[in-house]
């Protein structure tokens, strides 16, 4: 095997200095009743080259773009990845390092990090960001439970138009701490109805998603006013398309306290669902409560400019079950990935990318609305937009599957009032052509 | 020893990214707008973001760069305790990024992607195979990850069965991850300690397991490198007291194809894919932490679940008992993907792995056993704990030796940890390190243990030939710097 | 670190076996952490304490010194109502480490019961629990 260099006469060697008579002898202080007694069967071994098969078999088993035109957003968006970005990740200094934690000779990945943190900060209009959370859901639940733990209040509130997949997982972090969630409802235009709060002071946080799950742009500054009417409150958003932020007013001009979503859309592939990544930023005067670890700027013996992990006491490591998190290993690269990518567009480019962004998806929201489909939810959107379509699409949406077009999220499952209602995207990456054949379809 | 294999070359100084660019560069090549411009509320939009501007040459050289300070397992031997630092193939990189992965949607239906679906099936059967233990989740994106999903089906089951319970028996030589992962879960931790011997005792956990200990969560092989013999007799004590055994699978590498963890006692398990199946670690992450149970505990997993209907693969969100989700999807995929191809490349061969592993700490334990200083004296599995006390007349530290093998070209071991060990060195050399390479790594220990005695001050100076030299933590704590 | 010779182990403190130091100023209490404890702990880098006004029992943890790798709760020597706290160490942590009983006092008691300062080791009796 060829990632196993030991030859017969080196393992005949060593074993001679271990002390062993053979292989087995090596496991002497295992019990015999806790041994295996019989061989692992699994498929394999297989060469490189029947590996190269067996891997193009099942991925030519999937129906995806560009065979299939998709207009599925939802969490996971399609958009271009340069080729740098592809190729720089492959620096395998990058890829097979471990966590930084000797920082002389990580400083690669350290000061990556440390200009990370630094993007990201600067696209949520925030002070301080961590080094990545695992995806958009489970920073969501950390950040809850962060204000859970600055506030010393039990219960949070949380719009209904946040992603339900988020929801779901923010369930299961928070039930299982014997948290309460408070569902904030919907508003006839598609934005969260932040009048069902209720009595804030008991209120560890209220949090929404801007652009929502129906690809509303929420009211931050209403939001903000509410969450902050009480002093102690905080007021967090998540995001699942942070590519708006290229063009919308960040969330943190809008006093969120804690802003925290999913970073896919930044150079990553969607690869169904994961790795993804968890972007998660904060207030300075927050940063000992934060989750995750951090990497900050210092010198070192000669003065020289440097980065090392820092603010360690937070972590689990250390303090153990008093921790802020028990988070450990991060998406390290994939923070790296969404720099590389933040690097390669700029101010300029991720403007004009954002831009163009929303503008597909309106020349979309508009000729759907001429094939017949009604804009049930009048909020201004970004890339996606919930459409309510001619009774009957169920069945037309099958129906084009046949044709290779996915028209759209069904979301019917999520929200059973949404009848005949889905959620469309279009980002830079479906050309003009395959929204007027998708329209066409609809329209006929 | 032969020659030294940490030289210095040249390498470049790089500012941060915003000390460079110019405002009107790009280096992304913006697609063509085939659609009108439409309008837009101006009171919604922003000045964009505080980046800077860059060409494709600025950012590939930038990172081109800041690659060369780092040091990683293609770059030499990295032999960190606890964390399997084993060769990445590259066959993996390939198989993770065919097309038919990377461009899929994870809300695709079913039907449009059963070759994910049928992959994520059979990684799931080779994992139940593997650890003995039939149902498995493939949600968690990493150990720790694993550890509170883990966490919470324990919970889950007890509250089944109407009778929560409120604390955890937690060793004293388990990751800070433990604890941790518990606490979320509203456990108590409750701390055991391991007898002279370095494993756990089973009438230490008898005089402490009750009727509102929820289970037991145990390291095996443990965090001093040795198998837990005792844990038949620790899992029967657990579960006469209706408790259930969870085992931390980070040092799953010395087990595979040796002890079938179902058929011990254990109930649940996590494995961490980036280190016993040689995903890459990416500098802290993508990784994976799938979680193995037994059938009685199947109910309590995440949903959505992959399900096999005839020749069909599908997720299923039909189990009531479920916890819930601990992703937004369904893990980290593209991790997955190459821990099923690293089984496919070895299938029974995992065994040979796990052996050579083990024969490798071994070897490198019995070599430096007369340099540094072994408190637990016995055969171990795939890491064995040193420390630095035979240096402690030179008052030089293991932080110090750690900083040396540094300039000798080696990635330093796991320092500090065990905490129950004080000076920790914790070496765990991985099955894909030659006989040669751990040779010349035996050799490096010993020259610096030689210059402990004789010029101590180069090993406090140490390392001199990265980048960098030894950097001010206190003032990066001090003085938190976080963002430019 | 330091030789048990080479601590400073003023006389007008109190000492407990925790190694927090107490001193009677008046009617309040001051208190901090012992040399032996800081030069243990190597340079602190950040002291979390409470708000003014809030009040512990006697051997209740009142806060926690970190250093780069390790955090340290601290407990109250004696009971009562915290009446102010060392601002200055927000952003001088490292008195704790320079000036331990002066510039690196942590907070100030005003005690339930002034007895209980009768009940902690003096300069002599902490030194033999050190060298024990």
């Amino acid at each position: 095997m060829r990632y196993l260099p030991h030859t017969g006469e080196e393992i005949d060697e060593m074993l001679r200095v271990v002390g062993a008579k053979d292989l087995d002898d090596l496991f002497s202080t295992i019990p015999k009743d806790c041994r295996r007694t019989r061989d692992l069967v699994l498929p394999g071994p297989l060469t490189e080259w029947e590996l190269n098969d067996r891997m193009d078999a099942l991925s030519a088993q999937m129906r995806v773009p560009p065979q299939v035109k998709t207009f599925l957003g939802a969490g996971s968006y399609p958009h271009h990845i340069p080729e740098a970005v592809r190729q720089l990740l492959l620096r395998s200094e990058f890829y097979t390092a471990y966590t930084p934690y000797q920082p002389e000779i990580s400083q690669g990945t350290l000061q990556a990090i440390y200009e990370y943190q630094t993007l990201v900060t600067r696209l949520l209009g925030m002070e301080v960001a961590n080094a990545s959370m695992y995806d958009g859901a489970t920073s969501l639940a950390e950040a809850l439970l962060m204000a859970i733990r600055v506030t010393r209040r039990k219960k949070v509130a949380v719009s209904r138009l946040i992603h339900p997949h988020y929801r779901r997982v923010v369930e299961t972090y928070l039930l299982a701490s014997g948290h309460e969630i408070l569902y904030l409802p919907a508003l006839a235009d598609g934005t969260t109805d932040l009048s069902a709060t209720g009595d804030l002071s008991e209120l560890a946080a209220v949090a929404v998603q801007s652009p929502n799950f129906y690809g509303c742009i929420e009211n931050l500054a209403a939001a903000g006013e509410t969450a902050h009417a009480d002093p102690k409150t905080l007021f967090i958003v998540t995001f699942t398309e942070p590519l708006a932020y290229g063009l919308l007013t960040p969330p943190g001009e809008f006093g969120a306290d804690i802003v925290c979503g999913e970073g896919q859309s930044l150079g990553l592939p969607q690869s169904f669902g994961g790795p993804g990544l968890g972007m998660f930023a904060s207030r300075n005067k927050y940063v000992r409560s934060m989750p995750g670890r951090l990497v900050g700027q210092t010198v070192d013996k000669d003065g020289k400019r440097g980065f090392v992990l820092t603010l360690a006491t937070r972590e689990q490591h250390i303090r153990r079950e008093r921790a802020t998190s028990n988070i450990c290993s991060n998406e390290g690269l994939c923070a790296l990935a969404s720099a590389m990518y933040m690097a390669c567009l700029g101010r300029t480019g991720i403007r004009e990318l954002a831009r163009l962004n929303h503008d597909k998806a309106e020349y979309l929201k508009a000729g759907l609305k001429a094939a017949g489909a009604e804009i049930p939810f009048a909020a201004p959107t970004f890339n996606e937009f919930v459409a309510k379509l001619p009774p009957g699409f169920g069945e037309k949406h099958a129906r084009l599957l046949e044709k290779n077009i996915v028209a759209g999220l069904p979301l019917e499952t999520y929200f059973p009032e949404l009848r005949d209602h889905a959620l469309f995207c279009a980002t830079e990456t479906v050309s003009k052509e395959d929204m007027d054949a998708l329209i066409k379809e609809i329209a006929s | 020893m032969k020659e030294v294999i940490g030289t210095t070359g040249l390498v470049m100084n790089e500012p941060l990214l915003w000390e460079k660019g110019v405002a009107g560069r790009i280096g992304f090549s913006m697609p063509r707008r085939d659609v009108p411009e439409a309008p837009l509320d101006a009171s919604l939009t922003g000045e964009g973001p505080d980046f800077p501007d860059l060409s494709e040459v600025d950012v590939v050289r930038h990172y081109t760069r800041l690659s060369q300070w780092n040091y990683g397992v293609d770059t030499g031997m990295y032999p960190l305790g606890s964390c399997t630092m084993k060769y990445n193939p590259k066959t993996h990189e390939r198989q993770a990024a065919l097309p038919g992965f990377v461009n899929a949607h994870p809300m695709l239906p079913a039907s449009m992607a059963q070759g994910i679906l049928a992959l994520m099936h059979e990684l799931e059967t080779c994992l139940a195979e593997i650890t003995g233990l039939p149902a498995v989740t493939l949600q968690p994106a990493a150990g720790a990850h694993g550890e509170l999903t883990g966490m919470m089906v324990v919970r889950a089951y007890h509250n089944d069965r109407g009778k929560p319970r409120h604390k955890i028996l937690i060793p004293d030589t388990a990751h800070g991850t433990n604890p941790a992962s518990s606490a979320l879960c509203g456990f108590t931790p409750v701390p055991v300690s391991s007898s002279a011997r370095g494993v756990l005792a089973q009438e230490t956990i008898a005089a402490v397991m009750d009727e509102d200990t929820a289970g037991i969560m145990i390291t095996n092989p443990n965090t001093l490198g040795l198998f837990e013999e005792n844990i038949r007799a620790i899992a029967k004590i657990v579960h006469d007291k209706g408790g259930l055994v969870y085992v931390d699978g980070a040092n799953m590498n010395a087990m595979m194809g040796i002890v079938s963890m179902g058929a011990i006692g254990v109930d649940v398990m996590h494995l961490n894919l980036h280190k016993t199946f040689s995903t890459p670690h990416g500098g802290g992450g993508p990784g994976a932490g799938p979680v193995c149970v037994t059938e009685a505990l199947a109910p309590f997993l995440p949903v959505p679940r992959v399900v096999r209907e005839g020749d069909a693969y599908a997720l299923s969100y039909d189990f009531p008992k479920s916890i819930g989700k601990v992703h937004a999807f369904y893990g980290n995929v593209g991790v997955l993907i190459k821990a099923y191809c690293y089984i496919l490349s070895l299938g029974k061969d995992l065994k040979r792995v796990s052996q050579l592993a083990v024969l490798n700490a071994n070897y490198v334990k019995e070599r430096l056993k007369d340099t540094f200083h072994l408190p637990y004296d016995r055969p171990c599995m795939h890491e064995c704990v040193f420390t630095d006390k035979n240096q402690e007349a030179h008052k030089v530290t293991t932080l110090d030796m750690a900083k040396r093998l540094i300039d000798y070209g080696f990635h330093p071991p796991t320092i500090y940890f065990p905490l129950v060990v004080h000076g920790a060195i914790m070496i765990e050399p991985t099955e894909t390190e030659s006989k040669e390479t751990l040779d010349s790594f035996i050799a490096a220990c010993r020259a610096i243990a030689t210059e402990a005695a004789q010029s101590p001050d180069t090993l406090r100076e140490a390392p001199t030939k990265p980048k960098v030299r030894r950097l001010d933590e206190t003032l990066a704590a001090r003085h938190p710097h976080l963002a430019g | 670190m330091k030789e048990l010779n080479e601590l400073i182990l003023p006389d007008d403190v109190r000492f407990t076996e925790d190694h927090e130091w107490a001193r009677r100023e008046g009617e309040t209490v001051r208190v901090g952490i012992s040399d032996y404890a800081q030069d243990q702990l190597g340079d602190i880098v950040f002291v979390e304490l409470p708000e003014a006004g809030s009040t512990f029992g006697k051997g209740d943890e009142f806060g926690t010194v970190e250093s780069v790798k390790t955090v340290s709760e601290l407990y109250m020597p004696v009971g009562g109502e915290v009446v102010t706290v060392n601002e200055e160490l927000v952003d001088h942590p490292e008195y704790v480490n320079t000036d331990p009983y002066g510039k690196g006092w942590m907070i100030e008691v005003k005690p339930d019961d002034l007895s209980e300062m009768d009940a902690l080791l003096d300069r002599d009796a902490y030194l033999r629990q050190l060298e024990g």
